[in-house]
Parts: structure tokens; sequence; C-alpha cells
């Protein structure tokens, strides 16, 4: 199959379609309204239902009620709209609900613009709700991965029955590139616990209340075991030249782009530079994190935020091997020489091992 | 009371399992309570129906959170206020089913106010039960937006006053202002004709999204005794005297005579025509490739800027060249420059055509930076890496290129697109232009592109002939250093 040449956004409805998703409610949002667009062309035209709902918390409760009745079902927006959404997440998983929700990163805090940032980190991966649950999180950074992970979510999602994040930004979003697409889906697992309306599932109860404090805890001590059992197996990541690395960069999205740039600008300056791209944000890749510490000399971070993802980074290493950090916000995408003379610094400085102390005021905090 | 509830309806469980505590044959709600008598009229209709079977009930947030302790179907629990918009998702879900929303004053005026108000505004076919006490009873007797003015509550204890909270929200009246919905009614739990009312209003909701009628609504002003501080008895005359004098009873629209539109049969489709559907293309498309011509290497892996105004066609000039680049083999990105600048004002998009899989889609130090007009040469003239090429639109660009350590071409794109009749084009003559100088996709590649990704077929003649104008004039006229600029300006 030859490929189609498509926008990030527009990529995920195809592979939503493609995984069997069969409804899409959503409310528009610069930069991830091409999603929306995508589903209204699409999902009518292959029997399912798109429907702009009347507000993101309209949005994430629709998908509540699909996915409840055992449908494939998606949403997507940005950071504002995903701040709305966060009630009804919340709820998605009390109630342990598969729904997949896509976040094209803007921007913020308020409104902020519509340039692409990475911000959103820590109210999708740390939770923006109320409640001690997790999400899976996936984060792709071009056109195809756009796609698969969307197809991956759903698999996750009712794998775990959990919601699943795709966590894209702008750029990730409005970036057009080759995209193939995969073979569909063709057996979506039956639920036993769906509410369809049918003799069989009457008894079925979709709810996230548990009145009696013991039973509360019971319910978050299973929902704790389910996400221990997905840091356990569902971590994914993605190393380029890390074998013999002393600096590793680590960045996701599209910073990780640019950091496969600067590691190979790097390499031809004979620094040894490699690059670690967490896929999965939660569960955070910590193993080899832990493993590559036992080479490398130090940890460079590169995020479009004000160092979100680093503090996951910090603490899987937990003191084992410096980390610096660099950001940019704003919706500023650091270019590769900005970053490559960070690298250029720490090529020349390089601590020893296994005797440091980190000081803030070596990291590279741009503020 | 408990009589009545002792013989339940068959839509009832038969025991309360999952109620908590030891008694798990009467309801959770208090002595007097409207709702458990609500919820065994809605059983009862389900009953009647045949319908347990196929029913899924939304219990709100507030006193009836529990609801589904007690009706023999599926049950979902919903956020504070959300019912109607999860009630759609489940139907929209499975369209035979019957869907029932049941709330409460706070859940559907008050929080859920939008969620109740475009349910109904869509039509959706649906039978949300609204039940009215006029306060928050779960909470512990707060202000509900349907309470009635002087009302004491624990959160108006000098009574609701109209500067402070305004008027009572009047649910029938605001929805019955909508076109869609074509049932609403208001009854009340108070003595026996008024239940009876009641009983039929609950009948007529459920049979009219039975027979796919659309999205029906019946109020029910009901006793909370509890919450008004009151007994069982008072709270029923209290309903009589007051509440329903604020609430009018009755029938507020009602359009079930009209006619059903039919529900369409969902269409199977297999994976394969799926694929099809999204792919957008025929297989003859799909297979087409073009072989890579030999480039220079001085214009291999090129990191283009295209820049212009919008309407000069800058990002779809960008799209060309990338889609040129995939069917050609190449490793290619596009990035646009997009929001609020691209609706009129400026215009860029920044493409990536390479060899090898492309890192950093970003295109910060500029190999290729096409200039459409003159703000576009300023701001990204020393982008240029040296050695690099720039091509002047030099129709619209009034100056030379500063740098004398860059390649540049002066095409006038603009005079050349006008001569052809269509100014929108000069966008396919820099194409044509770029393609002479640096062979990087063959021309059969970009004709055929082209001609894919142009919808008005009057424009396939154009464009040939203008990216044809474009090659010829980079071919036949002497290239142009950026010393002895004399291309005519217009
Ligand atoms: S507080 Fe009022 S509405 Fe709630 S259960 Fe008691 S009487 Fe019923």
């Amino acid at each position: 199959m030859a490929k189609l040449f498509l926008k990030g956004n527009e990529a995920v409805i195809r592979g939503a379609i493609l995984a069997g998703c069969k409804s899409y409610y959503g409310y528009p949002i610069t930069p991830a309204s091409e999603i929306a667009e995508a589903a209204a062309k699409f999902f009518p035209l292959v029997g399912g239902t798109f429907l702009q709902a009347e507000s993101e918390v309209g949005a994430i409760n629709m998908s509540y009620g699909a996915a409840s009745a055992g449908q494939r079902v998606m949403t997507a927006s940005s950071g504002p709209g995903i701040s709305l959404k966060q009630e009804g997440i919340s709820y998605a998983a009390g109630s342990e609900l598969p729904i997949v929700i896509v976040d094209i990163m803007r921007g913020g805090p308020g409104l902020g613009n519509i340039a692409p940032e990475q911000s959103d980190y820590n109210q999708i991966v740390k939770g923006g709700g109320h409640g001690n649950y997790k999400l899976i999180v996936l984060a792709p950074n071009c056109g195809q991965e756009m796609c698969d992970f969307t197809m991956l979510a759903f698999e996750l999602a009712d794998k775990y029955r959990t919601p699943v994040v795709v966590l894209a930004d702008g750029f990730i979003g409005q970036m057009m590139e080759p995209v193939e697409l995969p073979d569909p889906v063709n057996k979506i697992p039956t639920k036993n616990w769906q509410v369809d309306g049918t003799k069989e599932t009457k008894n079925n109860l979709i709810s996230s209340i548990y009145l009696d404090e013991n039973d509360l805890e019971e319910h978050n001590i299973k929902l704790q075991v389910k996400y221990r059992k997905i840091q356990e197996t569902e971590a994914r990541f993605e190393e380029i030249q890390t074998d013999d690395a002393e600096i590793i960069l680590m960045g996701y999205g599209i910073v990780s782009r640019v950091l496969q740039t600067v590691v190979e600008e790097a390499r031809e300056e004979g620094i040894k530079a490699g690059l670690l791209r967490p896929i999965t944000l939660f569960p955070f890749p910590k193993d080899i994190i832990n493993k590559l510490c036992d080479r490398a000399k130090v940890f460079f971070v590169c995020e479009m935020s004000n160092g979100q993802m680093v503090d996951d980074v910090r603490l899987a290493l937990n003191g084992k091997c410096p980390v610096k950090f660099y950001g940019r916000m704003g919706g500023i995408v650091p270019g590769t020489q900005e970053i490559l003379n960070k690298v250029r610094i720490l090529a020349t400085s390089l601590p020893a091992r296994g005797n440091y102390t980190e000081k803030l005021s070596e990291t590279f905090i741009k503020i | 009371m408990i009589k009545d509830i002792l013989q339940k309806p068959e839509s009832f469980y038969k025991e309360f399992y999952r109620k908590s505590g030891s008694n798990k044959l009467t309801t959770h709600y208090c002595p007097g309570c409207g709702h458990g008598v609500i919820h065994k009229l809605i059983a009862e209709a389900m009953d009647d129906f045949g319908i347990s079977n196929k029913s899924v009930v939304i219990s709100p947030v507030g006193c009836s959170v529990f609801a589904y302790y007690y009706f023999d179907c599926g049950n979902i629990q919903a956020p504070h206020g959300r019912a109607p918009a999860v009630a759609t998702g489940v139907k929209r879900a499975i369209p035979g089913s019957i869907v029932i929303s049941y709330q409460g004053d706070g859940d559907l005026a008050g929080i859920g106010g939008n969620e109740i108000l475009h349910a109904a505004n869509r039509g959706e076919n649906i039978s949300v039960f609204f039940v009215n006490n006029a306060i928050y009873g779960m909470t512990g007797s707060q202000m509900a937006p349907t309470t009635l003015i002087g009302q004491k509550t624990t959160t108006t204890p000098y009574g609701r006053s109209i500067q402070n909270e305004g008027y009572p929200i009047k649910v029938c009246e605001l929805l019955a202002t909508l076109e869609a919905p074509v049932y609403i009614e208001r009854v009340a739990i108070s003595d026996t004709k008024n239940v009876m009312k009641a009983r039929k209003a609950i009948r007529k909701a459920l049979q009219n999204q039975v027979e796919n009628k659309g999205f029906s609504l019946v109020e029910i002003l009901s006793p909370c005794p509890t919450g008004w501080g009151v007994k069982p008895t008072e709270a029923k005359k209290w309903i009589e005297e007051v509440l329903s004098k604020n609430f009018h009873l009755g029938i507020f629209k009602d359009k079930t005579s009209e006619p059903v539109a039919l529900l369409n049969e969902a269409k199977k489709f297999d994976p394969e025509e799926i694929k099809k559907i999204i792919g957008e293309k025929n297989q003859n498309e799909q297979d087409t490739k073009f072989s890579k011509p030999d480039v220079k290497p001085k214009y291999q892996n090129p990191r283009i800027k295209i820049s212009g105004f919008g309407g000069q066609g800058i990002l779809f000039l960008g799209q060309l060249l990338s889609k040129c680049a995939m069917i050609s083999d190449y490793y290619t990105t596009w990035l646009p420059s997009y929001g609020p600048e691209m609706r009129g004002g400026t215009a860029n998009c920044q493409v990536n055509i390479s060899n090898k899989r492309i890192g950093s889609p970003l295109v910060t130090e500029t190999d290729v930076l096409i200039a459409m007009n003159l703000p576009s040469l300023d701001k990204f003239e020393n982008d240029v890496k040296k050695d690099g090429l720039i091509l002047v639109n030099s129709s619209l660009i009034g100056r030379n290129v500063r740098r004398g350590d860059v390649e540049v071409l002066y095409v006038p794109a603009t005079r050349i697109a006008d001569e052809i009749g269509n100014t929108k084009v000069a966008n396919i003559v820099m194409l044509g232009a770029y393609i002479a100088q640096t062979k990087i996709v063959s021309n059969d590649c970009v004709l055929y592109t082209t001609n894919h990704s142009v919808k008005k077929k009057e424009f396939l003649k154009v464009n040939e002939e203008v990216f044809r104008r474009g090659m010829e004039y980079v071919i036949s006229y002497k290239r142009k250093s950026n010393k002895e600029f004399d291309t005519v300006i217009f």
C-alpha cells in the first residue's frame, strides 16, 4: 500500500477508524481541529458517529456513554479543552472505561497561544483530575506514529480497561508527512462488563462510586495493581546511538525529532551523544534510564515546558547521575544549533562518574 | 409508601443487592420522599412496554445517585449534570436501546444546564425524568436553581432573594421553546390524581422513545420532606399549595402526533472497504511511483523555506513539493505556520526532502528559500546557508539579494502567471523554476502530483502551462548572479 501525505491530526483519525473506533465526540480548538474535521468527514462514511458536542465537557461525557456501551470511542482537544475534560477523565478512570483521548498541546497557561508547547505533561501524566488514577500516555513524534499510536491506544485501552491519551503538540499535529495505512483491526475484543441494552449485560453497572471506605480503598488498590502491571509491561521507548553515549539526551514528541538531529551533528563533532526518547510517558521507561546511567555521565533533558518530564527522569535516576535541563516555553521550538551549543558545553565539562553533587545553577534552565 | 415499594414492579430488582447495609428490601430514600414513587412509576412503565432488558438508566449525582440500586436493567452512573451527554453517547452507540436520564434539579438545571439544553436541542431520542424538589437534598438542603423566591435553605438562610440569586428556573417552559423536543410535561407527586397524571406522563415519555419519536422530558414536582423540614403529609400539601403554583403543571409541548423519521439500518463495512474509504485514492493512484533523478550533491537533502502572503498558495506549493518527494521515494516533511497569521498576513512553510529519515522538521538553517514577496526576503534572507539557493519572485520584490555567498534566481513569477491569465499560479511558476534548477524530482512527477492535487479541472491545463514556463525561464535565461540584477520589475 502506497503512502498518504497527511497532517498528524488527519493521521489520528485514519488510525482510529482502522482500530475499529465507531464514534468521535469533540469540540473545535486550534491546533487540534483537523482531528474533528477528519472525523466529521470519515466517520459517517464508515457507519460511525461523529458529533460536535456542545462543550469539551459534553464531548468527554458522550465518550463516557459510548465507552460504557462497549463502543470504541475517542475525543480530542488541546490544553484548554483537556483541562475542561479532566472531570470526565477522572470518572472514566474510576469507572475503568477505555476511551482514547488525543491532546495536541499548545501554549499555556490560560488562553496562552496556539503554538506548540509540552506543558500538558503534568496534567496528563500526573493526572489533572481528582483521585488516585493514572492514564496510559503515548507520545508520537511523526505522522506515522500519530496513526499507529492511535491504534495502539485503542488496544491498550481495551486491554487494561482504562483511558489512554495520545499526547502530541501543535507541530506534530499540523505537520504533514507520508503515512502508510496499517491493516485494519479485524477483531475487537468483547467486553463482558459493557452496558449495551441487552438481557445478557443488564446486570452490569458502570460506576465510580463506592460509598463504603473499605470498598473504595479496595477499588483504589485494584487500580494501583493495574497501573503497576502497566508499568512493568508496557513501557516503550526509542534509542538512537545510546550504546556508547556519555551524554544521554532525552525528549519526547517534536523535541525528540530536534534531538535526533542534534545527536547526528554532535557525533560528527566527535561528541558521544545519544537519544533516549520515551514513547510511553506513563509508564515511564525507568528501567532503560537506569541501564543507560551505568555508562552515561550526564542526562540532558529538553522540553518545551518549564521542566515537567525532567522530574520523572530525576526520580528514575534517584541521584545516580547528573541531570541537566533546557526548556523553552510560549510556543518556541528549540532549534538544533541552540541545543547543540549546550551539548558542546556539556561535552567539555563531563563530570567524573559516581562522584558529583548537582547544583541547580549548573543546569541550563532557560527562564 | 413502604407498602407501595414492597409491591415491586418486575423492572425493579427483587432484592436491592447493590445497596449497602443489611436492609435490601427498602430504598435508601427518606420516608415520604418522592423518588421512590417516581422510580416505581418508571419501572411499571418499563414492565408495560417490556423494555427492561434493553433499557439503560443513567443515574445522576444527587439523592438519586443510587438509582442503579433499584432498576433491573443496564445501569450507568454519570458525573454531576452530565447524564444527558452520557445518555447521548449510549443511545448513539446502541440506537435500539431505551435510554433514561434520571436527574434532580441541581443536576439538570444547575451544573448540567448546558448538557440538557443541547441534548434537547439535538432531539436525542431519550427520555429524561427531571425531579424538581426545589432543593439540594443530598448535600443538606442548599439552594437549587428551582428554589422559590423567599424559600429558606442552608445557603439562603434569609430566603432566596431576587437581587442575589435571581428567579427559579422553569425548565419545561425554557426547553419548550426549542424546535426538537417532542414532548415536555410537568407533573407532581402529591395527591392520587396527580400521581396518576405523573404515571401517564412517564409512560408517554418512554413510549415516545420506543416509537423513535425523539426527545421527551417529564418534570416531576416531588416531595422532599427532609430537605424542607416538614412531615411527609405536609410536604405533599406544600407541593399542591405552593410549589405547583410557581411551577405550573401541564403539557408544554407535544409533537408526538407528527410523523417519525425512520431509523437507518447501520451499514456493515468490511475492513478492506474501510481502508479504501480513508485512503481516498483508488488502487492505481496508490501504486504510482517515480524514480529519483540524479541530483547534484549541493541540491541534495534540501531544507526549504517558502514564504509569501496569504493567497499566494504558499502552503500548497510546499505540499506539492513534499508530495512529489514522497512518491519519488524520499523522506519528507511539511510544516506550516498555522493559526491567525494565516488569515490574511504572511504565510510560510518549511519543507524537508531527504534521502534519510528526517530528524528535526524545522528549517532554521535554510538551504533553499523561495521568497514570494519582499517581507519574506527581508525576514529570511539571512537564515540561508552559505552556498544556499534563493528564488526571488522578482515581480513583487524590488531589490537584490544582499548576500554575495548564495546562489540566486530571479524569476518574475507573478508576471508570468499574469500572462497566462491567473495571478494565483505564480507559485507553480516558482515550482517550475526550482525543479529546473535542482532536478530534485522528475517533471513527470510534478505534473502527476499537480494534476492529482488540484480540485478544479480548469486549473489542470493552466498549471501544466505555467510549470513549463517556470522551467523554461530558468533554462533559457542565463542564470543571473545577484550582482547583475536585470529582471523586469513590476
Ligand atoms: S433528602 Fe429529600 S430528595 Fe433526598 S432522599 Fe431525602 S426526601 Fe428524598
